[in-house]
């Protein structure tokens, strides 16, 4: 490791201090990665009632009930009703079977399209370096809703839509994420290396470039997946995503619109499910860069 | 200085004629013809096929849709150039007439919003900074990761619970008045300042660790100096980014944001639009949004290299 060359030992109050420091910062990421794990817990009930969805509900999540309007949180429906009849319980945890795959699947493909974009422009430079970053620029013209919003206006307003719209509005930080990391690792000497040797350059893309860029994209890639289950159920919230009576967290806020003076439960619950698996999502994020990538802060 | 202008405006060229080209493409790119769907002829089986019909012809015509692809496009720049940007399919207004009369209205509640993000986040940020690693600190950055989880459209709907149902104090929707601006703007502000928070935490922090701090510090200056002079004037350079990338996500939010407190602007114009299937207007809203978050990058750029003499004009 590092041997630390100093003048001379410090004077004994800023050692004490330093410790001091040191104890601090060392509570202070013990904190972080506190909250790290608490993300990550969260982040695990969620992805385990989306999967058991049916056998933690009592009640079907579209199945219309007029009798048991608006009713407020109860034994019966810990989560109220919403203007349907429909039990919000029931509604939110099967909305999150459409939430998180979201997420999940626009930064998959805002990941790869953005992995195979910048390692060919970081790796092969000029021209093609030139065209890529040239489109991302382009992509980058407009705020994040509006390429959105020109996808769902080509392809129609669908929950598959948004996936895709929002996959690509997230295609230009990955790219240059990930050509940044490629144009440092491509001066690495086993890079080098391998050049001179006359290994193929799909293979140094694949075995030598690409593992020095997993682990920055890994983080990204978790912080943007509750960015894009925000993105997603704003669109749906505008209409343009999951269309009724599918139960989908942004459509269900829009719903409780009309009872925000009455029934408040309505919109809230929704709200608070978007809220902490987003939350979740980014301390799990934050926990993980802190400990895969310390370069990088924001 | 007039070097590295001249550069950073002709680089915005190419960028602005790719916009144009996307959004341009919009018409082409979508299924189905666009003088069917203007006609109003959705489904239709066999007329849907049916080219000879004359109205169709006419309007394809003055679409200028027979056109080779080139021409068109070449058209379109000129048109757009003279800020013609077609008519409504909806209503057959001009496109350009809807969208000044109310972009005055996305302005002030962009304008007034990323000043809540600005003031707010960044006293919150050189609280924490000053804080370090304190309960103060702490706090100020759980804030701001419930800022960066919160939907805003449920912030708004919170806001308008409080203060527009429960007190009555600003009314929930509308746009006229400076009343109407109050909810909004602060729901797009609380929601933009938790990430403004963290940015002027971290460049606080780093400024801070720089050595001119530890000599103002050691030459005896007050801490009080040392912070305002000396540290808090070069922590808000890069702050000046944070007016250029926030602009987008506040540009964002107004789409949301304008649907929520039903608010007139042109988010909610093109919210319309594509749910209308209105494509001229669909164009016109997404094309003067891109050139306006270019525009301001622009002048973000242009301001950052004569805020910080170290920037080299190249």
């Amino acid at each position: 490791m590092a041997r630390r060359v100093t003048a001379g030992a410090p004077p004994m109050e800023l050692r004490a201090t330093q410790a001091r420091n040191r104890r601090k910062d060392f509570f202070y990421s013990l904190l972080r990665t506190k909250a790290a794990l608490a993300g990550l817990m969260i982040l695990s009930l969620m992805i385990l009632a989306a999967i058991l969805a049916p056998l933690i509900t009592h009640y079907d999540p579209i199945v219309i009930s007029p009798p048991d309007r608006t009713l407020p949180p109860s034994r019966d429906h810990w989560l109220g009703t919403d203007g349907f009849g429909r039990d919000i319980y029931s509604r939110v945890v099967y909305g999150a079977r459409v939430s998180l795959p979201v997420g999940l699947i626009a930064v998959s493909i805002a990941a790869s399209i953005g992995a195979v974009l910048g390692l060919v422009a970081g790796y092969f430079g000029r021209y093609a370096d030139a065209i890529i970053m040239r489109i991302i620029d382009i992509m980058l013209a407009f705020p994040s809703i509006m390429l959105a919003l020109v996808v769902v206006a080509i392809l129609g307003p669908s929950i598959r839509n948004v996936m895709i719209a929002v996959g690509i509005s997230e295609i230009p930080r990955y790219t240059r994420l990930i050509r940044g990391q490629v144009l440092s690792a491509r001066e690495l000497l086993y890079v080098e290396a391998a050049k001179v040797i006359g290994v193929p350059t799909s293979k140094i893309l694949v075995r030598h470039i690409l593992p020095n860029v997993v682990s920055p994209v890994v983080v990204l890639g978790t912080l943007s997946v509750g960015s894009a289950i925000l993105a997603a159920a704003g669109l749906s919230f505008l209409g343009l995503g999951a269309q009724p009576p599918r139960p989908e967290w942004g459509a269900m806020l829009a719903d409780g619109r009309q009872f925000l003076s009455s029934h408040w439960w309505v919109a809230t619950m929704p709200g608070l499910a978007i809220a902490i698996t987003v939350l979740a999502i980014n301390m799990f994020g934050d926990g993980l860069r802190d400990i895969l990538d310390p370069r990088i802060r924001t | 200085m007039l070097q590295y202008i001249r550069t950073r405006v002709l680089l915005t060229i190419p960028v602005l004629l790719g916009v144009s080209l996307l959004t341009f493409s919009i018409l082409h790119l979508i299924p189905g013809d666009p003088a069917r769907i203007l006609l109003g002829d959705m489904g239709g089986g066999a007329a849907a096929g049916d080219t000879s019909d004359e109205a169709y012809q006419n309007l394809r015509e003055e679409l200028g849709l027979n056109d080779p692809l080139p021409i068109q496009y070449a058209n379109y720049l000129g048109n757009v150039a003279k800020g013609d940007f077609g008519r409504s399919f909806q209503t057959n207004r001009e496109v350009r007439d809807s969208i000044l009369e109310v972009l005055p209205y996305t302005l002030q509640l962009t304008v007034v919003g990323l000043g809540i993000a600005i003031v707010l986040g960044g006293i919150l940020g050189i609280i924490a900074a000053l804080n370090r690693n304190t309960w103060i600190d702490s706090i100020t950055m759980v804030f701001s990761l419930f800022g960066l989880a919160m939907p805003s459209f449920w912030l708004g709907f919170i806001l308008i619970q409080l203060f527009a149902l429960r007190w009555t104090i600003f009314p929930s929707t509308g746009t006229e008045g400076i009343n109407t601006l109050v909810l909004p703007s602060l729901t797009l502000g609380l929601v933009a300042s938790g990430v403004v928070a963290r940015l002027v935490r971290s460049t606080m922090l780093e400024v801070l660790g720089q050595e001119y701090v530890t000599t103002a510090r050691s030459k005896g200056l007050s801490e009080r100096i040392v912070i305002l002079r000396h540290a808090l004037r070069n922590a808000l350079i890069p702050v000046v980014t944070i007016v250029g990338l926030q602009f987008g996500g506040l540009l964002s939010g107004a789409v949301i944001i304008e649907t929520v407190f039903a608010r007139r602007g042109i988010g909610r114009l093109a919210v319309e639009a594509v749910l209308r299937r209105d494509f001229p207007m669909v164009q016109g809203t997404i094309l003067v949004a891109a050139l306006g978050y270019v525009l301001v990058n622009l002048i973000v750029d242009l301001s950052y290299a004569w805020l910080d003499p170290r920037i080299k004009y190249r």
